[in-house]
């Protein structure tokens, strides 16, 4: 029997023990109507071998293709022993650190993670992890609202080139809260947030949602942002990319006061791709806001020795205890995520990190160069960017990301007509991200094969693009 | 004694390893960082320098080698942590979980390049609905405390749709799970308890008084948290249906009625599942989890999204273009696919009869357990009733005789090598251990167990301060709780 370790003479002496003739009789005390018959519907169990073949085939069935795709989920090289040791058992297999004593593996990793956490983005203080970058967001602006009293208002200045699904996901979890999302609009030359649009907000509110850079790649100006949120009186929500930090400045350093909460995907530091998931959603605060963290955090103490130990703290904020006034009904974080992430960038440190953050900004700076040569391609918000940018084509995207496929190349996310802007430039978008992992002769070869898809897909000749001689062309001027 | 020089010495921080000027890394691309920042605008560049460890590649797999040696867990402990059903978690599942063609998909690859993972996931959803008796399943909630944010605000989508706006009341046991009243505020609820009774029933009378026109639905989870079922479940469905409201079941105990009977014939009209527990995906020290969601047929229309679909050609996504009643997205793609993956390799091999034998043996485990440490003068909270695959045990008694509590047990089992139980939970029962063997653990270790904690009640007589004080054997001694709340130091890098 799978996983279970009974011999046929064990069970009868148990059963003898407890003083009933059969398993079944276990069962009593459920009302016999009740009962249901066999589980019909689902196939016997197969043995592990067969098991494996199966998903080998799926596995095969999708490959291994070369990802141009961005969005939120990132493709960066991972260190070959991060997962072996954040797969170890101990790790693996353990659960919520309820136990200090028997989990300081467990705590201490995680008090080394906000300790990353807090320093990559200048904060005073993160939590041991959220679900996800899009729910952490929703966590932080049901922080912002309960922390930011004094602006009497349920009201949040979200951006529009927030990635859109974020935005969804914020509106599911806090539209029964009384908090609504006023749209901020962007500015149509360069993809960044409007500061007109802001400006002429009059309404209080409780926060202003900064991104950076923003769902189109682009950097925003976050300095005049943000002193502009907090002279209005709101906090400051700063969305950002954890590799990102290792380059632009960190969210505890915006405009003369920094930002109050910083939240973001840690998806990209270790976290493979998997389809959306699991990520890991980190949020980090300045001191003032920690009684309105939510979810878990660990801090240092000692123990009755006097030597130094880690626990679960602050719980009073948290479900099981304050139960229908907890700050959220969160009651995990990420730990195997939050294991891998602090791995990560131990692996990496400071000086890797930068470096990979900088890889990614010359990958992308090379494939917009290549991408300039190509006719039919627009770049309709510029190329400062950090690793992720916007092309308009003058053929259907769907179209394309299916050749793309047929080529097996994940060529982008199609993001026409997900924005407001009545703007003939928003149609037929596609985002395009490079990261470090991408070879010159990859580039080359998405180049050459978006290329040719646009022209088989307009009607024209492929063989007229002159790649390498116009790339040449264009570096000398 | 060697080995108690390195016991007591503290375990060193990654960053007190760390050296700014230690370049080792082959893990890093090959560029020129100032090269490249010459070219980005200088007012947006970092100005404090980045603070992280720089320590060698065999220093960091060590550091957290060791670690990892500090933590109990399933693989290397037996676990019985009440409500948390810590069973084996096959390593199969992590290992095909992570072939490349999984592990490395973009979520946002065409369907065309995802037929293997979506048809993963279609088919978990349907053993999904097979074992529960739902209508639809929906894997997209990221673990139990957002299934159950996603079943109260489709209940609330629900009553909004229907016009029926005055319903502003969730009914919670005071048993329940402080999940439970936690998610019934963040649906904009007000939450009302209804008291158990004497027998870990519901009490059906103080429930009757409080059911009306105001009332949007319940929240349980059955088995309760007291380790026994609720009998009268068919009565109470239909109280609560007869005043308009509807019933939401907390899957965190599925594991004990796995094949014997159905959230869906219960009469549950939403459930969430946690498959961290029931379907054996790892609990990773806290997290990720995987907390799917099933509906009835009048709740269908609410699921959050996407969903996979299936029609002649392929498997596609069900998105709010179907679904335009849906409550939405809860993640930014669909929720820890990896996680599901884990659960559907496991339900595969586990297979109908491999599910059935599920709650067969949880259950036998724990009511064996209950007899033996019944049999060795342990009280037990509810005598008279069957365990299901938990009960619970009072140590009230020994906390007045020898003024040991139930958490100062809890900490001498681990000197032995046992993690603890669940303590303190469920809130109504004074001085209690929440015990889950689960399934996969052998009668071997659950008579060892008994014994340990027999032995730990005489020491309890004979020399309390053995409990009092204990851990002894762990990495640390008993931990200042009061003082990490009040003097926080929560970040490596502001503490010194």
């Amino acid at each position: 029997m799978p996983y279970i370790p009974h011999t046929p003479d064990e069970v009868q002496q148990m059963l003898a023990a407890i003083g009933v003739d059969s398993i079944d009789d276990l069962f009593d005390e459920i009302p016999q109507a009740l009962r249901c018959a066999s589980l019909t519907a689902i196939p016997a169990g197969q043995s592990e071998m067969l098991v494996q073949r199966l998903l080998s085939e799926k596995a095969l069935l999708d490959g291994t293709p070369m990802c141009f795709a961005g969005g939120g989920a990132y493709e960066h090289h991972i260190p070959a022993a991060l997962w072996e040791i954040a797969t170890r058992g101990e790790f693996y297999s353990a659960y919520t650190p309820y136990q200090a004593e028997a989990s300081q593996g467990t705590l201490q990793v995680i008090y080394e993670f906000q300790s990353m956490i807090a320093s990559l983005t200048a904060m005073d203080i993160s939590n041991a992890s959220l679900y996800d970058g899009a729910s952490g967001l929703a966590e932080a602006v049901l922080m912002a609202v309960r922390a930011n009293r004094k602006a009497k208002s349920k009201r949040i200045l979200m951006p529009e080139n927030v990635s859109p699904v974020y935005r969804q996901v914020v509106e599911t979890i806090v539209k029964n809260q009384g908090i609504t999302l006023e749209l901020i609009n962007f500015d149509p030359a360069s993809g960044t947030i409007d500061m007109s649009t802001l400006s002429a907000q009059s309404e209080p509110f409780a926060a202003l949602v900064i991104p950076q850079p923003d769902y189109f790649g682009s950097i925003e100006e976050v300095h005049q942002l943000t002193d502009w949120a907090h002279e209005h009186g709101g906090l400051v929500i700063a969305q950002v990319n954890p590799i990102a930090l290792a380059l632009f400045e960190a969210p505890g350093n915006w405009g003369a006061e920094g930002a109050d909460i910083a939240v973001g995907e840690g998806q990209p530091l270790g976290v493979p791709l998997s389809s959306g998931g699991p990520y890991i959603g980190f949020i980090a605060c300045k001191q003032k806001l920690v009684r309105q963290m939510p979810g878990r955090i660990v801090g240092r103490t000692v123990d009755l020795d006097g030597k130094s130990g880690f626990t679960l703290t602050l719980q009073a904020r948290e479900q099981h205890i304050r139960r229908s006034k907890a700050t959220s009904n969160i009651c995990t974080n990420q730990g195997l995520m939050a294991t891998a992430v602090t791995l990560y960038l131990a692996f990496l440190g400071a000086d890797g990190l930068q470096k990979v953050a900088a890889a990614c900004v010359a990958n992308t700076q090379k494939l917009i160069a290549r991408l300039e040569t190509v006719p039919g391609i627009e770049f309709p918000f510029g190329r400062h960017v950090f690793h992720e940018f916007v092309v308009s084509l003058d053929v259907d995207v769907n179209r394309v990301l299916e050749s793309l496929a047929e080529q097996d190349i994940v060529g982008g996310i199609n993001i026409s007509g997900q924005f407001s802007l009545a703007n003939n430039a928003c149609e037929n978008l596609l985002l395009i991200c490079v990261t470090e992992t991408k070879t010159e002769d990859e580039l080359h070869f998405f180049t050459r094969t978006l290329n040719d898809v646009l022209c088989r897909l307009r009607g024209s000749q492929p063989d007229d693009h002159q790649e390498e001689e116009q790339l040449r062309r264009n570096n000398d001027d | 004694m060697t080995k108690r020089i390195v016991e007591q010495q503290s375990e060193t921080l990654i960053f007190e390893l760390s050296d700014k000027t230690r370049r080792s890394s082959s893990l890093a691309p090959d560029v020129d960082v100032s090269e490249v920042c010459k070219h980005l605008p200088e007012h947006l560049l970092r100005t404090q320098q980045l603070e992280l460890p720089q320590v060698g590649e065999l220093q960091v797999v060590r550091h957290y080698t060791r670690l990892s040696q500090k933590n109990f867990s399933i693989d290397s402990h037996f676990y019985p942590l009440g409500s948390c059903t810590m069973k084996y978690n096959p390593r199969v599942c992590n290992t095909l979980a992570q072939l490349p063609g999984l592990i490395g998909r973009h979520p946002m690859a065409h369907t065309s390049m995802s037929q293997g993972v979506m048809s993963c996931l279609f088919d978990l959803q349907s053993m999904l609905k097979a074992a529960t008796g739902m209508k639809q399943v929906s894997l997209t909630p990221m673990a139990g405390a957002q299934g159950e944010l996603a079943g109260v605000a489709m209940i609330r989508a629900y009553h909004d749709n229907n016009n029926d706006t005055l319903r502003s009341e969730i009914i919670v046991p005071d048993a329940a799970h402080g999940t439970n009243p936690a998610t019934a505020v963040m649906c904009g609820y007000k939450v009302r308890e209804i008291p158990t009774n004497e027998q870990g029933d519901i009490d059906l009378d103080a429930l009757e008084k409080i059911i009306g026109p105001q009332t949007a639905g319940i929240m349980l989870t059955n088995p309760s948290t007291l380790g026994v079922f609720e009998r009268k479940i068919k009565l109470i469905a239909d109280m609560i249906h007869k005043a308009g409201g509807l019933l939401y079941y907390d899957g965190a105990n599925l594991n004990a009625i796995l094949g014997k009977v159905k959230p869906g014939d219960m009469g549950f009209d939403v459930i969430h599942m946690n498959l961290h527990k029931t379907f054996s995906t790892p609990h990773g020290g806290g997290g990720p989890g995987a907390g799917p969601v099933g509906v009835s047929e009048r709740l269908q229309p609410f699921l959050p999204v996407p969903i996979v679909g299936h029609n002649e050609q392929a498997y596609y996504w069900i998105t709010e273009q179907e679904l335009p009643l849906s409550i939405g997205h809860l993640s930014a793609w669909m929720g820890n696919i990896g996680i599901l993956l884990r659960a559907y390799i496991y339900a595969l091999l586990l297979g109908r009869e491999g599910m059935e034998r599920v709650a067969d043996y949880a259950t036998l485990n724990a009511n064996y357990l209950l007899k033996r440490l019944s049999d060795a003068g342990f009280e037990i909270a509810f005598p008279e009733r069957r365990a299901s695959h938990e009960f619970i045990l009072t140590l009230r008694k020994e906390a007045k005789e020898y003024g040991t509590t139930a958490m100062d047990f809890a900490k001498r089992l681990l000197d032995y090598g046992y993690h603890a139980p669940t303590t303190y939970f469920p809130l109504l029962v004074p001085e209690c251990f929440l015990i889950e063997p689960t399934e996969t653990e052998s009668r071997d270790t659950l008579d060892a167990f008994v014994e340990a904690l027999s032995k730990i009640r005489e020491e309890a007589e004979k020399s309390p301060d053995l409990l009092k004080n204990a851990p002894f054997e762990l990495p640390v001694r008993r931990l200042d709780d009061v003082k990490a709340a009040r003097e926080l130091d929560l970040n490596y890098y502001k503490s010194y």
